[in-house]
């Protein structure tokens, strides 16, 4: 087969398998809009790679964090409800970066391939950073999982027990922010929550327990990427989208399979 | 600090901004001692809980805890995600121990607050009873010598009530802990209750249940009638489990 496609594949699989643990963990924790922000976000790093001429996931991953850091701060004020203070942030460093990004491109950034991913001109670099964002993920994911679900049933009852809940939520945006910086490539910023909620939902209803899910969960999102990316192949659609649009087919055929099963 | 008391809060206050939440707080849980918290809603009992369980600093005031003092907790209430599949063994494995024994710990546990044959069971298909004999179960694995019970009997019918108030004083004479928990309803812990503090952001009155019951203060806060309204009771000659199985009279009528 072409190179470029082996690429793709390698890296729709690795981001698939990344996209696993912590798409659950968003979908558990109702995390959705905050992964949006994140993403959203990650246009802001975008633009200053650009103005600074730095590496650009580098720039992504930055943002990220500081995004999220940002957000666990002001999480703690009651003045703003939690979805108002996210769509204030999201939606104004996506125009921020917007804005950003068209002064200062001298022309040789398309913009749409960030907004909606690149997948076919994926590069070896891409394929060895989504690599060891891979490896870093499910290290950190099988090292925490009990303190990482812990959290996730009750906040404080982990804490009575010992549990550092604050590092472990902190542990937790901080590899959510680098699955994003990575799966920009992929699917591109405005489609990446669905990369990480659609299959892990989709995983819901063919699971037992939560390890199930996240299993069923990277096999789901694998199969999205190779359906997307093959639609893409012989009919010419773009590729990020038809992930997606794969990823949902699944959904509905988990729901059917749910339904006439029991 | 005595050695016998597990748990102690001396003048302890919280605010937010200019309004007081909890105003000088002194109280104290020893070994074997089951204390009480009851108080309206909105007088700060869960915030009080949530100050001795570490879970919030006070503003004054100082929360001391016995060295080797070990807490159980049982959480008002969880909420659950229905996209979580979780059942009663995962949820119960999640409990931080170093134990190498800890599938048979939750046998154990589970069997001890009956409701071992639910261990397959997903969370979300419990019923209210259900899920508060789970939570203490969790809490028993924590090997506790002071148990913290945030509202024990939310959204329990009248008779599991009873039986689950009878399980908690069972189980202190057993682990010989410790137990503190927080209830709206004074004349049902009436019986398994060494001492109670009744709390309205400061603490109104205290001592035991019955002089409790009698003391102006605590007719002020909930109304005199509570008194003298008799729970209806009759006689059965059998009972039922937690299932509703026939099963022997276990539980005391009262007067």
């Amino acid at each position: 087969m072409i190179d470029f496609l082996w690429l793709a594949l390698m890296a729709g699989t690795g981001v698939a398998l990344v996209a696993a643990p912590l798409g659950s963990f968003v979908v558990w924790q109702r995390l959705a809009y905050f992964g949006d922000t994140l993403a959203h976000a990650s246009l802001l790093g975008i633009a200053f790679s650009l103005l600074l001429t730095i590496n650009i996931q580098l720039a992504i991953i930055v943002s990220c964090l500081c995004v999220a850091l940002i957000l666990v701060l002001l999480q703690t004020q009651r003045q703003l409800p939690s979805d108002t203070l996210l769509g204030i942030i999201s939606h104004s460093s996506l125009a921020l970066g917007l804005i950003l990004v068209s002064v200062f491109d001298t022309g040789r950034l398309d913009l749409t391939l960030y907004l909606i991913g690149d997948i076919l001109s994926t590069s070896q670099n891409d394929v060895i950073m989504i690599l060891i964002v891979l490896a870093i993920v499910s290290l950190l994911t099988w090292k925490f999982w009990k303190h990482l679900l812990a959290i996730t049933v009750n906040e404080q009852l982990a804490q009575v027990e010992g549990v550092p809940v604050k590092k472990v939520r902190f542990l937790l945006l901080f590899m959510l922010a680098l699955v994003i910086a990575v799966a920009i490539k992929v699917v591109g910023v405005l489609l990446i929550t669905a990369l990480l909620i659609i299959p892990a939902a989709a995983a819901r209803y063919l699971s037992k327990s939560p390890i199930q899910m996240v299993f069923i969960g990277g096999l789901l999102g694998c199969l999205s990427v190779y359906a997307g990316l093959a639609s893409s192949f012989y009919w010419d659609t773009p590729a990020g989208p038809s992930i997606v649009a794969s990823a949902s087919g699944l959904f509905m055929l988990s729901l059917l399979i749910k339904r006439y099963s029991t | 600090m005595k050695s016998n008391v597990l748990l102690q809060a001396a003048e302890v206050s919280l605010r937010d901004g200019d309004k007081v939440l909890l105003d000088t707080i002194d109280l104290s849980i020893k070994k074997r001692e089951i204390v009480t918290i009851i108080g309206p809603n909105g007088a700060g009992k869960t915030t009080l809980l949530n100050l001795l369980l570490g879970l919030r600093k006070p503003s004054s005031g100082q929360v001391h805890r016995h060295n080797n003092c070990r807490i159980g907790y049982m959480p008002q209430k969880i909420q659950l995600n229905p996209l979580l599949p979780l059942n009663v063994e995962h949820f119960l494995s999640l409990v931080d121990t170093r134990s190498s024994t800890l599938k048979a710990d939750i046998n154990t546990a589970l069997t001890r607050t009956g409701v071992a044959d639910l261990i397959n069971t997903d969370m979300t298909r419990l019923s209210g009873g259900e899920v508060q004999r789970v939570l203490l179960a969790r809490a028993l694995l924590r090997k506790p010598n002071l148990l913290v019970l945030d509202e024990p009997v939310q959204g329990v019918d009248l008779k599991g009530q009873d039986q689950l108030y009878k399980l908690i004083s069972e189980i202190r004479d057993e682990l010989g802990c410790g137990v503190l928990m927080v209830s709206h309803d004074l004349h049902l812990v009436m019986a398994s209750t060494d001492n109670v503090i009744c709390l309205n952001q400061h603490i109104c009155c205290h001592g035991h249940p019955e002089s409790v019951s009698n003391h102006p203060a605590y007719i002020e806060l909930f109304g005199n009638s509570i008194s003298h309204v008799a729970a209806y009771t009759h006689h059965h000659d059998h009972d039922h489990n937690l299932h509703g199985e026939v099963c022997e009279a276990t539980f005391e009528e009262k007067e």
